[in-house]
């Protein structure tokens, strides 16, 4: 049994390998950027790395380090997978591929701990918790594994920034509608508050994590909206 | 009623009818005539028997029953504003006064609700229905006199968009749409849902303060913070507590559920299994009260059962809003378990949570998510015992 699968192992590399040169920026490499953004975004149409997208997305400063973290970790991670992808044996690769994110995470922990360490507070478990989202996993076992190295290395960016975007879409009206703010300035208006006579008042429910649920649900609503692909029969 | 319809329909009908006079106004006399009779529609296709209670007469019979808690929370506000401010008022000014107040509420919970709603079936490109009537009723009744416009806008605008809209409009609701509207509130501004700052206007008149010693806390919110209440179990039965506009009278309420009882509107199995839920619950608390961790929460687990049933929203949610047949369970033994859980929770949340001394709306909800769970297990069960039951009949055959 051992001896078929390395066989197919073997059979598939030679099919990559062999692929003819093409540009770096061909259409098929353009694709592997920009469909995560829209058409098959991790978050919105993948249902994946929910869970931070709910936790930490009350502030827009928080999210967008935790966006670079992954952006890091997802690049670096596709990369070095991709790299020995020749070498790690099969039945062990969730457990290689859980090696090279947990030292990367680690990595990012230590910087974040060293230069912005305010926000690694803030952050606290979910920068260690990187390491089991859903969407770097999937990315490293569905491509990073199958694929070349640029390849591999334009999926990750392309999936981090699908990632991203949603992350810096919800925390903007989390923060704006819940706090006021955006990356801590004040932008209502202090008069209008109605500590200072005005009549309006921060919306606490936009600090909880079910009104990060309900925004992503909204942005799915409004992307199926406009893109009629992703509408199920 | 049989005479006033035979008169219209004789004497008022030909008015509007093809050819007449007043013929373009048909439209407006329609609307108006279906909203206030059953239309002889006739059953087209195979024969069938068609109930004469359709959805515009279910929602008009809800409407109605909500009336008295409606009157009576007008009152209930002016009476409560005067007293604050410690002026001597006659029962017209006092009424006068929460209607002004309480008035716009219904008016914007209408205006922005069915607004959305005519929205979307304008872009769906499906008929108007009638789904937002009871809830529009309903939001204003449940609301705090104090609650600003905008927020009660967007609290419905909340209700009817996530609430309704977005799982397919009247009927797909999983949540009542009213309650949600003041779970988003209360979530969202929850300052201006609770405490003892927003029951009871103090600023309506000009140039009045409220007297000295003044308290506007809701006899729950006394005994969930204290333990004791200036409200006895009577104030609380005719209503005249500190609340939200409409949940403060159990009379008035009781009214209500007689009619809804009556007509067959709502469900007498939810009703009763929650009050049952809500003694059963009451009971266990004056049985376990000696053993409370702190004397505040004895006390309130003290309180006796009967009480915990005619104070806060619990007779008036357990009345209009946990029998909602959209939201609720839908088989008769689902409705005994829904409705008791709904009471037996209500009660509670109140007491071990001081945060929420509205255990009733945090209850219902909690079943609106159970109720299906309830439901695919009662059908279950039946399925179980009618396989028994032949199995038994093939065995002896």
């Amino acid at each position: 049994m051992a001896d078929v699968l390395e066989k197919k192992e073997e059979a598939k590399d030679l099919l990559v390998d062999k692929q003819p040169k093409e540009p770096l920026f061909s259409k098929k490499n353009r694709k592997l950027l920009n469909d995560p953004l829209n058409d098959n975004n991790p978050i919105t149409v993948q249902v994946l790395g929910i869970c931070s997208a709910l936790a930490i997305t009350v502030k827009l400063y928080p999210a967008l380090v935790m966006s670079i973290s992954v952006l890091f970790v997802m690049a670096a991670g596709n990369v070095i997978v991709s790299l020995m992808r020749n070498f790690i044996p099969n039945r062990i690769r969730i457990i290689v591929q859980l090696v090279v994110v947990a030292s990367l995470v680690a990595l990012v922990d230590q910087v974040l701990k060293a230069f912005v360490y305010d926000v690694s507070k803030e952050l606290s478990v979910f920068v260690g918790l990187i390491i089991t989202n859903c969407i770097i996993m999937g990315r490293l076992e569905a491509f990073a594994l199958g694929n070349t190295v640029w390849k591999s290395f334009l999926d990750g960016i392309g999936n981090a920034f699908g990632y991203a975007w949603i992350l810096l879409a919800v925390s903007f009206f989390r923060e704006l509608l819940g706090s006021g703010t955006l990356f801590g300035f004040q932008v209502v208006p202090d008069a209008w508050y109605l500590a200072n006579g005005g009549f309006y008042s921060n919306n606490g429910f936009m600090l909880l994590p079910p009104m990060a649920l309900i925004t992503v649900g909204i942005i799915i609503w409004v992307q199926r909206a406009r893109n009629t692909k992703l509408i199920e029969e | 009623m049989k005479a006033i319809h035979q008169f219209i329909d004789s004497n008022v009908h030909p008015l509007f009818k093809e050819g007449s006079k007043l013929e373009k106004y048909w439209p407006v006399y329609d609307g108006f005539y279906t909203f206030l009779f059953t239309p002889g529609h006739p059953a087209d296709g195979k024969a069938h028997i068609r109930d004469g209670v359709d959805l515009k007469r279910t929602m008009n019979t809800v409407i109605t029953a909500l009336i008295p808690t409606l009157l009576f929370g007008m009152w209930n506000v002016g009476y409560h504003h005067f007293n604050a401010i410690g002026i001597d008022a006659t029962f017209f000014e006092q009424f006068l006064f929460g209607a002004i107040k309480v008035i716009p509420m219904v008016v914007v919970s209408y205006g922005v609700g069915l607004g959305i709603e005519f929205l979307f079936c304008v872009i769906k490109g499906h008929q108007i229905e009638e789904g937002y009537l009871v809830s529009g009723m309903l939001i204003p009744l449940i609301m705090p006199v104090d609650l600003p416009l905008w927020m009660l806008a967007l609290s419905v605008a909340f209700a009817v968009i996530i609430g309704k809209e977005v799982f397919g409009g009247t009927g797909m609701n999983i949540f009542n749409p009213a309650l949600l509207a003041r779970a988003f509130a209360f979530f969202a501004y929850p300052t201006y849902m609770s405490g003892d700052k927003v029951w009871i206007n103090t600023t309506g008149t000009e140039g009045m303060m409220a007297v000295d010693g003044f308290s506007g806390a809701t006899a729950l919110g006394e005994y969930a913070t204290t333990g004791v209440s200036q409200y006895s179990a009577l104030d609380a039965f005719i209503g005249i507590i500190p609340g939200s506009v409409g949940e403060t009278s159990v009379i008035a309420i009781m009214l209500g559920a007689g009619l809804l009882l009556f007509t067959g509107i709502a469900s007498w199995r939810i009703m009763l299994s929650a009050v049952l839920g809500g003694v059963v619950m009451g009971l266990i608390f004056n049985a376990v009260a000696p053993f409370a961790l702190s004397a505040e929460q004895q006390a309130f687990m003290a309180v006796p059962f009967w009480q915990q049933l005619v104070m806060g929203g619990f007779a008036f949610g357990v009345v209009y809003m946990a029998t909602d047949p959209v939201s609720g369970s839908q088989t008769d033994t689902g409705k005994y378990v829904y409705g008791f859980l709904i009471g037996f929770l209500s009660i509670m949340i109140r007491v071990f949570n001081p945060a929420y001394p509205e255990g009733v709306m945090l209850a219902i909800l909690f079943m609106n998510t159970m109720a299906p769970l309830v439901d695919h297990y009662v059908i279950q069960a039946n399925i179980k015992k009618r396989e028994q039951r032949l199995a038994l009949k093939t065995a002896t055959a």
